[in-house]
């Protein structure tokens, strides 16, 4: 079967002859297929960022070629693959317009992909799919239909972005860290919600995080990336049978926020 | 107080000024970016209208063709700043400095062109409208078929996302929209707009003058928050009848200055005191609401954050 998703010889250089020059991703390959959920991990400046922010368009490729089903997006600008693409940022700002209410933000990312002209921005129709959609998030975010998106709290609105990521049915989910500034109990709500999204539609989803329990808890497969590359890929029995301490063991994170 | 006719006088200027404000609205409040092409495309519309007008062509249709020759400047500064990347400030300056030359060419080098013998949109409604009032209705009526097209727009999908901008242009291109496309598309309906202001401005006084675009973009932003501060922002609508209603408090409040023994040429002095302080005052109302939501739900602000 054809791989959803397919890097293959990733290569990316920031400040390429400059004394700064710094090799965020060498030669890295990976290929994916609908229905995965990968987790990817790894220290600080290991380039997980960087790779996901070279398969949404964000920088360009220096090197290598990123196919998605079967599209050559490799020279794609953002905004155009953004049609197939969902992303969920740490910064639970990043994700919605501040100054826009609830139900107008959804009908900005329901629209994705869509002819985007003179037709009304929200219809009735529009308001009550979201509502029924908004009330099986269990956010009690149903009744805030028309509030403000600044007024909610942080992961209210993470529950929001991670929503609007998939309220289009995007072929990949891309999230960089998305819990990592929320509350533990928020947290959690976040990713079982981005787990039953991940299983519930045809598409593959990438996950960044910095906790190695989630890494293991959450998705289907695990990779490990250290100085720009997959040292370690984990996926069936390998890993279910991987805990943290042997992560710990085996590659000396010295992490202590990966711990926890 | 000041007497009635000069009342009447700056509430029909008002009605133009307002056009203006809604115009710097779209730009400084929705995009998020001070654009100083107004100062310049305030003169394009005058200039293109009173062109017109001065050779005999309907003055509707020279209103008209001010808005799309403001949309013209609008679209070469966002070019300037998407494409060539240049700071949206510094692409606004530039702009308004080349608009100069452009102006006067579109003047046939005259720096004023005066319209007393010229039909005027003005002059049309005088003959129809008790002449005192002509001028507000006339106005009036442009301001609201501009404020419900405005609205309308905004509530479309490419309205959404054109207002979604100026808050998070993250998010919009996340959307699969590029926007830079908004930007350019927003500063040509912006300077359009204001290029209309002019255009209607110059019938109002019938001249155009060439000079005359200093300082219209803080004149502006002075109303457009002046509305703010006074007339409210909770809704789009209410946001879009308060920068038009500032406009006209703005003129009243100048044309009261005047009354009171203001020196006119102190006018810009006036005008830039009263955008700094206005703009100190939106802060202080900020800072007022979150004073006000912390202590009207205490309880629910701590679990919330």
């Amino acid at each position: 079967m054809e791989k959803l998703l397919q890097i293959h010889n990733l290569k990316k250089v920031f400040g390429a002859g400059t004394i700064n020059e710094k090799t965020a991703i060498r030669d890295l390959s990976l290929e994916l297929s609908a229905g995965d959920f990968l987790t990817v991990i790894g220290n600080n400046g290991a380039g997980k960022s960087t790779l996901l922010n070279c398969i949404a368009g964000v920088f360009p490729a220096d090197e290598g070629e990123i196919l998605l089903d079967g599209r050559n997006i490799t020279k794609m600008p953002e905004y155009k693959r953004a049609a197939y693409i969902g992303r969920v940022f740490q910064d639970p700002l990043k994700g919605t317009a501040f100054d826009m209410t609830i139900e107008e933000n959804l009908a900005i990312a329901a629209a994705k992909g869509k002819c985007r002209g003179l037709q009304p921005g929200i219809t009735r129709a529009d308001k009550k799919e979201f509502r029924e959609k908004l009330a099986s998030l269990g956010m009690e975010l149903e009744d805030k239909m028309t509030q403000k998106v600044k007024l909610l709290s942080g992961g209210q609105r993470q529950a929001l972005t991670l929503f609007m990521a998939v309220i289009a049915e995007p072929e990949l989910l891309l999230l960089d860290e998305h819990t990592a500034a929320l509350d533990p109990a928020a947290a959690e709500k976040v990713l079982s919600l981005t787990e039953e999204f991940a299983y519930g539609k045809k598409m593959c989803t990438l996950m960044i995080t910095h906790n190695m329990k989630d890494s293991l808890h959450y998705g289907n497969r695990t990779i490990l990336m250290q100085d720009g590359k997959i040292v370690m890929d984990l996926e069936g029995e390998d890993r279910k049978n991987m805990t943290v301490e042997k992560l710990v063991e085996k590659f000396s994170i010295d992490n202590d926020r990966m711990l926890l | 107080m000041m007497t009635l006719t000069a009342l009447l006088g700056a509430l029909e200027l008002g009605t133009i000024y307002a056009i203006l404000a809604l115009g710097v609205f779209l730009s400084f409040r929705t995009l998020n970016m001070p654009d100083l092409t107004v100062d310049g495309s305030i003169v394009t519309g005058m200039a293109v209208s009173a062109v017109m007008c001065a050779t005999g062509v309907n003055p509707f249709i020279s209103l008209l063709c001010a808005f799309a020759a403001g949309s013209a400047a609008g679209l070469v500064t966002g070019i300037l700043h998407t494409r060539l990347k240049i700071q949206a400030i510094l692409a606004g300056i530039l702009v308004m400095l080349a608009s100069y030359s452009v102006n006067l060419r579109i003047m046939g080098k005259t720096p004023n062109i005066p319209l007393t013998k010229s039909e005027t949109v003005y002059k049309m409604a005088d003959r129809i409208l008790p002449p005192k009032y002509s001028g507000i209705i006339l106005g009036v009526i442009v301001l609201a078929a501009v404020i419900a097209v405005l609205y309308l727009f905004l509530q479309t999908r490419i309205g959404f996302v054109f207002r979604a901008t100026g808050d998070n242009e993250d998010m919009v291109r996340a959307a699969g929209v590029s926007g830079e496309n908004m930007k350019l598309l927003g500063l040509a309906l912006s300077n359009g707009l204001v290029g209309l202001a002019g255009g209607m401005l110059a019938q109002n006084q019938a001249f155009a003058d060439i000079s005359s675009g200093t300082g219209m973009m803080v004149i502006g932003l002075a109303s457009v928050i002046l509305g703010e501060v006074v007339f409210g922002t909770s809704t789009l609508l209410r946001r879009l009848i308060s920068a038009a209603l500032g406009a006209v408090l703005y003129r009243i409040i100048i044309s009261q200055a005047l009354y009171l023994g203001m020196e006119s040429s102190d006018l810009k002095l006036v005008s830039a005191v009263i955008v700094a302080a206005a703009l100190y005052l939106g802060l202080l109302g900020e800072r007022g609401a979150k004073i006000r939501r912390k202590r009207g739900q205490n309880g629910k602000a701590a679990s919330n954050t």
